[in-house]
């Protein structure tokens, strides 16, 4: 678990013009999820590009962080915005596995990868 | 479940019902998975299962509350030469009584935000039952069989990956 703050735990990044990536940089629990669902709210706007959500630096995911990446796959889709997980450690895959839900979502292995899709 | 008789000491510690908590709570239980044998990601599982199991606690039992009781216990059994040892954990709180018959996860071709608690604990322990205190609240008793001892890392050595199929304690 890394020692993020609330203030710190989304980082946002816009790599070139129409991507928007969101970098949480802790685990993805109950006490966090929301922190992330707020930064997905406010970055997921019609005409983006595309939105990349790196997980590179997630060690541990639950089902309220599942619940969050579900909604913002939602609205996404509503919203015509591809969205694409990246970077995702081998023990966070495996809850997306355990869930059934590694195939609802667009899972890439690297940010080039979604970038170039 | 394990008996009595085959467990040892219990780790026992209350906390109350705030999320910023379930960290420390993961912690403790990962750490002691991997001290009875358990490997790297099947800590991980144990701690998400008992992770999901508070969030319930919280979310359903308590509708978000973050000053009520949560009591957490904790029996680790090594292995020796009758028995592969494992992990139970009892989780017990005061929130409303339901009928443990009801408590069932969703249909997982629903895609939803959502509803995946119990199928995930269903799914990472050997056993989940849910069952009625006397008087107010639920009890949750999960287990888990660790690795047989010739599969079991040595003090120091982590081991990686999930562990095959083990014969249940119960």
């Amino acid at each position: 678990m890394a020692a993020a703050s609330d203030n710190d735990f989304v980082r946002t990044e816009s790599p070139e013009t129409g991507v928007v990536i969101l970098v949480p940089t802790a685990d993805i629990d109950m006490s966090r999820s929301p922190i992330l669902r707020s930064a997905i709210k406010s970055e997921l706007k019609p005409g983006l590009d595309r939105m990349i959500i790196d997980l590179g630096e997630v060690q541990y995911m639950d089902s309220s962080g599942l619940a969050t990446l579900v909604e913002a796959m939602r609205i996404a889709k509503s919203h015509a915005v591809p969205l694409h997980l990246v970077s995702m450690t081998t023990k966070v895959r495996a809850i997306f596995e355990i869930a059934r839900l590694d195939a609802f979502f667009s899972i890439k292995d690297s940010r080039q990868e979604a970038l170039d899709c | 479940m394990m008996t009595p008789m085959s467990r040892s000491k219990p780790i026992k510690i209350e906390l109350v019902s705030d999320p910023m908590y379930l960290c420390g709570a993961r912690e403790l239980v990962s750490s002691i998975a991997h001290r009875v044998g358990f490997g790297d990601m099947e800590c991980s599982k144990i701690a998400l299962a008992l992770d999901e199991a508070m969030c319930n606690i919280i979310r359903h039992g308590y509708n978000k509350a973050t000053d009520r009781p949560i009591w957490l216990t904790i029996y680790p059994q090594q292995p020796d030469e009758t028995t592969y040892g494992g992990i139970e954990i009892i989780i017990e709180d005061e929130a409303k009584q339901v009928d443990p018959s009801t408590i069932c996860g969703r249909d997982l071709a629903d895609i939803k935000p959502g509803g995946l608690g119990v199928h995930i604990m269903r799914e990472v322990m050997d056993q989940v039952v849910f069952e009625k205190r006397n008087g107010t609240g639920m009890r949750l008793k999960m287990s888990k069989s660790a690795p047989r001892p010739d599969e079991a890392p040595r003090i120091g050595q982590r081991s990686s990956g999930s562990n095959p199929a083990q014969a249940r304690i119960s």
